[in-house]
């Protein structure tokens, strides 16, 4: 690689070495993926007014298109692109290495926004209101099938990018021992992500050649189990992508270091071990798949890699609170989390991340998970309740989080509205968190997802819901446009911050990559009781105790529903 | 700010851990076995469950068997469609088909038996759902799936489709009565 001398930035606030090339692929990636949720943010004002039954907006026809490209826009391009970014940022920035094959790089995020925009136009064209999981035989047009390949051929060389980039490094020994925690969790994300791919492109493959009209007939059932193979999983590499940007932030605003490296990095194992097939839970209702499947599958992948994330849930605060601890806030339980800085976007998206994920997705998605409770759950708007709670308030909130740190550091300018950005992370989490248990309120009285109208207009014999399901989806409709005025402002923050706010002053630049510097020794000696992070425990045993609580409630209505076998 | 360094001591992997850790690995793992075995358990002492019993089927054939149903046992028909009443005798196999955009036909059932309930579509994906229950299950156009049901409250139940299907989707409604033992 030609190295002139101005390839490598140091952030004078931060300390962090950006190499050039990589700089600008996260800053491209980072830029659109946030236009990509602008798209999606809008179609999510439109899709909540809709579900909203005082409002109802949109005709079924714009509905089902809006909910289409919503869930794509947001599950796939927002947050894929982000992830990319991620990726730059955990191996040349963090390893402060050059960027393995910049040139490929670019290949891919033009592949990427290619195929972005071209699955859009088939949604607006209309034919293809399919929905996210495009369940054969309903049709789409050829396009929205070639979209979203090329789009994952782009990501899957950002993968393979990020992967040399490791490579590079070794060889190039920017870095002693082992790579930090954070590419790490970074890495298990890739790893999932090629799998995932795979998983796609095995199934996507055939779909748009039958949707062209080369294949005549694709098994339905066979679609769903491979097509989960890489819906579910996909959305596992958020996880550990927003499991590593918690580690981050905390490293970031904090100090604070893991508390033991082993455990958190066995967590982010278990992760790629054992994720996989647990995407079985999607199919617990299907027609022509064994029980004895379905609970193996459930069971043996599912909570091991619920496991982990209980493991991260406790090690990440606990990691703040020891870090806390150090600088003195030593005052009983909860002394570190008071004096914590709330004010602080960075710490508090990524700290109501941590909770709304934990409490509201990981409970939820266990209990739908099970393989019988789920007869009282499956493609109720109990479902959308958890995955926002998981991809919303855990996946989208960490990168916001993590943005208002990127923006003086890697944008090089200043934040503008620092007061508006301040409130921003509550508006927008405590919003999705008030929206997700409210759809999961209304999916427990039988409100559909992906439902135009709760009322049946038209419909030849009727229903009608309860009282509480109308008053429930009601809340759910103001607290949805609660969280969409705090994703708009995100938005408005950064690109206005990217735009015209206060350039900070100068970098240094240097020919040469600096060496990564070596972490101090692990903290000891703190806590009450032996324990390090006595707080951080009595948090984890209230959601113990929350969990196992919700999980028997599920339990007791199953049981009061009609005997089946 | 070791998370974004390399780990300090090069040895990572023989550091112990803290307690508090410790402690927590061994009550989350302990929960989630018992989340693991609660599924065999329930199959063994709860009454919910789904069965395993299903077949391969065409649209064509499916529809003809519930047709036979229909032309037997219809009691009447109610709607502007005329959508056929079915009432079976206590404990037979009864088929509820899913087309766009409906669950045909109408089955009039006795509260307290058994009923082997077949379910396939006849063209996309549809999703059964019975409310105000909230039985939900998926049923998939060429597979026929049996789910023995024991009605134990009496009334009129919507069956609700809930697997998005269409422009329709929010009209596809069919009907379960269940009625108390009469004569």
């Amino acid at each position: 690689m030609a190295t002139t001398t101005t390839d490598y930035r140091i952030c004078p606030d931060t300390g962090l070495q950006f190499h050039r090339s990589a700089e600008n692929l996260m800053k491209a990636n980072a830029v659109a993926g946030v236009v990509f949720l602008l798209i999606g943010g809008i179609l999510a004002l439109l899709v909540t007014l809709t579900r909203w039954p005082a409002v109802h907006l949109l005709p079924a026809d714009t509905f089902y298109q809006a909910l289409t490209a919503h869930g794509l826009d947001m599950l796939v391009f927002w947050i894929i692109f982000f992830e990319i970014a991620v990726l730059y940022f955990a191996s040349s920035t963090l390893l402060r290495s050059r960027l393995a094959t910049p040139k490929i790089a670019w290949l891919g995020f033009a592949l990427m926004i290619i195929g972005a925009v071209t699955t859009n136009i088939a949604i607006w064209r209309g034919r293809s209101s399919v929905m996210m999981t495009s369940y054969v035989p309903m049709p789409a047009e050829p396009t929205l099938y070639l979209g979203l390949i090329l789009f994952a051929v782009g990501a899957l060389i950002g993968c393979f990018v990020f992967l040399g980039t490791l490579v590079v490094a070794r060889a190039e020994r920017t870095y002693q021992g082992s790579i930090p925690l954070v590419t790490f969790g970074a890495l298990t994300a890739c790893i999932i992500a090629i799998f995932t791919i795979a998983s796609g492109a095995i199934i996507l493959i055939p779909t748009f050649l039958w949707s062209a009209g080369y294949i005549s007939h694709i098994d339905p059932l066979m679609y769903r189990v491979i097509w989960w193979g890489f819906g579910h999983s996909s959305q596992q590499i958020n996880v550990a992508a927003h499991v590593s940007v918690w580690y981050l932030v905390a490293a970031l605003v904090f100090g604070a270091k893991p508390m033991s490296e082993k455990v958190s990095r066995g967590a982010f194992l278990l992760y790629i071990l054992f994720l996989q097939l647990a995407s079985a839970h999607h199919i617990l209702v299907d027609p022509g798949v064994s029980s004895e499947w379905k609970i193996f599958n459930t069971s043996y992948a599912m909570y091991l890699a619920v496991l982990a994330s209980m493991v991260h849930g406790l090690t990440v605060p606990g990691a703040i609170e020891v870090a806390q601890r150090e600088k003195g806030f030593n005052k009983g339980l909860f002394e570190w989390i008071r004096k914590a800085p709330w004010g602080n976007p960075v710490f508090s998206g990524m700290f109501i991340s941590l909770i709304g994920f934990g409490f509201l997705g990981g409970i939820s998605g266990v209990v739908m998970g099970t393989e019988q409770i789920n007869i009282i759950i499956h493609n109720t708007i109990y479902v959308p309740g958890h995955f926002h709670a998981t991809v919303v308030i855990g996946t989208t909130l960490a990168f916001m989080a993590v943005t208002y740190f990127l923006i003086p550091a890697l944008f090089r300018r200043e934040l503008i509205w620092k007061g508006l950005a301040k409130w921003q992370p509550y508006l927008f989490g405590l919003g999705m968190s008030a929206f997700a248990l409210f759809m999961m309120g209304a999916g427990t009285l039988g409100v559909q997802r992906r439902h135009w109208d709760m009322g049946f207009t038209g419909a030849m014999l009727g229903y009608e819901y309860p009282g509480s399901a109308y008053l429930m989806m009601g809340i759910m409709g103001i607290a949805g446009v609660a969280a969409v005025i705090g994703g708009g402002l995100y938005i408005l923050i950064t690109v206005g911050s990217i735009l015209f706010g206060k350039k900070l002053p100068g970098a240094q630049f240097h020919d040469l990559p600096t060496p990564v510097p070596q972490a101090a020794a692990a903290l000891q000696g703190h806590g009450h009781a032996g324990f390090a992070a006595p707080g951080t425990f009595a948090l984890a045993l209230v959601f113990l105790v929350s969990f196992v609580v919700y999980y028997f409630i599920n339990w007791k209505y199953l049981a009061s529903v009609w005997p089946l076998g | 700010m070791s998370a974004i360094l390399p780990p300090s001591q090069r040895l990572w992997w023989k550091q112990p851990l803290d307690k508090v850790e410790g402690t927590w690995i061994a009550l989350a793992l302990l929960w989630c076995l018992i989340l693991f075995f609660m599924m065999p358990f329930w199959h063994v002492y709860g009454k919910q469950n789904l069965s395993n019993e299903a077949y391969r089927t065409s649209p064509e054939a499916f529809q003809k068997k519930a047709q036979e149903l229909v032309d037997q046992y219809t009691v009447r028909t109610e709607t502007d469609a005329n959508i056929p009443v079915v009432r079976p005798p206590a404990g037979s196999d009864i088929y509820i088909l899913g087309r766009l955009w409906q669950w045909w036909p109408i089955y009039e059932l006795e509260k307290g038996q058994t009923y082997r309930v077949h379910t396939s579509s006849l063209d996309w994906q549809h999703g059964f759902s019975l409310q105000p229950l909230n039985i939900n299950f998926q049923v998939l156009p060429g597979y026929e799936m049996v789910v023995t049901m024991t009605p134990d409250t009496s009334g009129t139940f919507t069956i609700v489709c809930n697997e998005y299907c269409g422009v329709g989707h929010h009209t596809m409604v069919g009907r379960i009565y269940v009625v108390d033992k009469k004569e």
